[in-house]
């Protein structure tokens, strides 16, 4: 009895800290969130095998719709007239450097969209008085097809590669922009907040804060000014018609028309559709997908 | 063990500089809101040191402006009249109900970004945030995001970031709120052990009369609307406590009776 009387009283503490040490590691093992990796066989089942079964659907209904003879050939082509049109392309070597052309002058132009829509959304989402002076702007001129600013573009700068550029800018920069302010706009305060006590205001609250806060939402915005800058490039390159701009697909697409080769036109049509998918797979997609899941906004599995 | 020994002796070293002054001074403070004319008053002249070293607890109802007060201490937002002195210089640290970490960063970024904010050469900065890490039990979880870490965990990580900001001042607005009850008493016991070792003062915003008693060595009750110091109580009972204790209950009693008391006024107009 009188030893246990005289345990000093810091003795007694440190054995109620291990107490506590322990409880804390049984709730932080109980509490741990499980993080758990999708196998690669379900991620084939269920990522891979429905795209690849919705397009040999449709190659099937494609050319059953030919054997019934829904239209004439010179109006629906058969999947096989179309492969041979690859086919021909690609032995004259021309495939790659049609797509490329385009290609090349969509993501230059792209790049230059973000280079001038980042710091217009920044400053449009910051300063007030430019928000309300072109904010309503900016969001409007998204819904102009920038196909409507070619004949300007063509009478100011020619039928150049300038003016194609304009086109891809005159249509990306505002999605770019509007993206990134209602990323901006969606920051929880908590976090200026927090920001602010620890430090960050100013230049380093937006570097540090700000900016990588409203990622996801400017991620959105540069996938939504990809997908436009390719759609007006399109544009442009299927009504400016000039030797010097080389050919691209839009070029290509064109020059079918007028050839009435309607293999050719499916060709350039699918063509297009892969290339702009492909970009969003391979570049888009997995930055979003990464972001998204470093913090936590999507299970692995998505 | 060594490191926070060291500390400790730093903490008293800058005490001794400023030579008898309290950790926090808010002097006649004031907080109104609105437009004159349908302006609320919040804060009224309320007047409160924080000595050295010292855990306050800030008690009242809903509307007592508590985290108005500490908002104010915290430089987040400035008083209609009196003022409010850190002598101790630098930011005070702030913790809030929700942890209000960087989900783009990991646990251990997090305490490198408040590091690195406050001038820490690059080089320091990892020991230190890993020091800090094990400073509150989370050896090992320096690379976890902070999604993959449960509410207590999260919380430890918040105040871990809190410290690295080296502030002889710790604010926190109800931290432990929105904890399940076990966890939080286990963060009652981590926190009163962090505040030995590192003899930071804190200035603790609860509605919680019980998580007052448990925690601080004074509890100062606000009135609500506006916000006055209604009374206060000095907390003998020695650390280590547990929120079952007898004198914690006992304690609480009275505060709560007092606390009814001024909540009662407020039905009777």
């Amino acid at each position: 009895m009188a030893s246990t009387e005289t345990v000093p009283a810091d003795k007694k503490g440190s054995a109620g800290a291990q107490d506590l040490a322990g409880l804390e590691a049984g709730l932080d093992a109980l509490d741990a969130v499980q993080v758990r990796r999708t196998p690669f066989t379900q991620v084939l089942v269920k990522k891979v095998l429905p795209p690849v079964s919705a397009v040999l659907l449709v190659l099937v209904v494609w050319q059953l719709a030919v054997l019934a003879g829904f239209a004439p050939e010179t109006k629906l082509p058969a999947p096989r007239a179309v492969g041979s049109s690859f086919m021909t392309l690609w032995n004259e070597g021309q495939l790659l450097d049609i797509i490329w052309t385009s290609v090349e002058r969509g993501l230059l132009g792209f790049l230059a969209a973000v280079a001038i829509g980042t710091p217009v959304g920044l400053v449009v989402a910051r300063v007030p008085f430019v928000r309300s002076a072109i904010g309503p702007i900016l969001s409007g001129l998204q819904s102009l097809p920038s196909v409507a600013w070619v004949p300007a573009a063509v009478i100011w700068l020619g039928i150049t590669d300038s003016a194609m550029y304009a086109v891809i800018l005159l249509g990306a920069v505002p999605s770019i922009a509007n993206g990134l302010i209602s990323g901006i706009d969606q920051v929880p305060p908590l976090y200026l907040r927090a920001g602010r006590t620890l430090g960050a205001s100013g230049v380093s609250g937006a570097r540090h804060i700000l900016l990588p806060a409203a990622l996801p939402g400017y991620l959105a915005g540069l996938k939504q000014g990809w997908a436009f800058s390719w759609r007006s490039l399109m544009a442009a390159e299927l009504i400016a018609s000039s030797p010097d701009l080389g050919t691209g697909l839009g070029r290509y697409l064109e020059n079918m028309r007028e050839g009435s080769d309607m293999p050719g036109i499916f060709l350039g049509i699918i063509l297009i559709l892969v290339v702009g998918i492909a970009i969003d797979l391979l570049i888009f997609s997995p930055l979003e997908r990464r972001v998204l899941r470093t913090r936590g906004l999507v299970s692995r599995s998505q | 063990m060594a490191t926070a020994v060291r500390t400790t002796e730093q903490h008293s070293a800058d005490t001794a500089v400023a030579d008898g002054a309290p950790a926090v001074r808010i002097d006649h403070v004031h907080k109104v809101f609105g437009r004159p004319g349908s302006a609320q008053a919040v804060l009224d002249d309320i007047t409160l040191d924080v000595r050295p070293g010292e855990f306050v607890c800030l008690l009242g109802a809903s509307g007592c402006g508590k985290s108005t007060l500490l908002n104010l201490v915290a430089g987040l937002d400035r008083p209609t009249a009196g003022t409010i002195t850190v002598p101790g210089g630098g930011r005070p640290a702030l913790m809030f109900q929700e942890h209000a970490l960087f989900p783009w960063l990991t646990a251990g970024k997090n305490i490198e970004l408040a590091l690195r904010l406050r001038g820490v050469p690059r080089a320091e900065r990892r020991p230190e945030a890993e020091r800090l890490l094990s400073l509150v039990r989370l050896d090992g979880s320096y690379g976890k995001r902070v999604h993959e870490l449960s509410g207590g965990m999260r919380q430890r990580v918040a105040l871990a970031r809190a410290l690295a900001q080296d502030s002889n001042v710790l604010l926190m607005d109800e931290p432990f709120a929105a904890l399940d009850a076990i966890t939080r008493d286990v963060l009652h016991g981590e926190l009163t052990r962090i505040w030995a070792e590192t003899g930071v003062s804190v200035l603790f915003v609860t509605h919680n009369v019980r998580e007052a008693v448990r925690l601080a060595e004074r509890v100062v009750l606000l009135t609500s609307r506006p916000g006055r110091v209604a009374r206060e109580w000095a907390v003998d009972i020695p650390q280590p406590r547990r929120i079952e204790d007898a004198a914690v209950a006992e304690l609480s009693i009275e505060i709560t009776e007092e606390l009814r008391g001024e909540i009662r006024r407020h039905g009777q107009h």
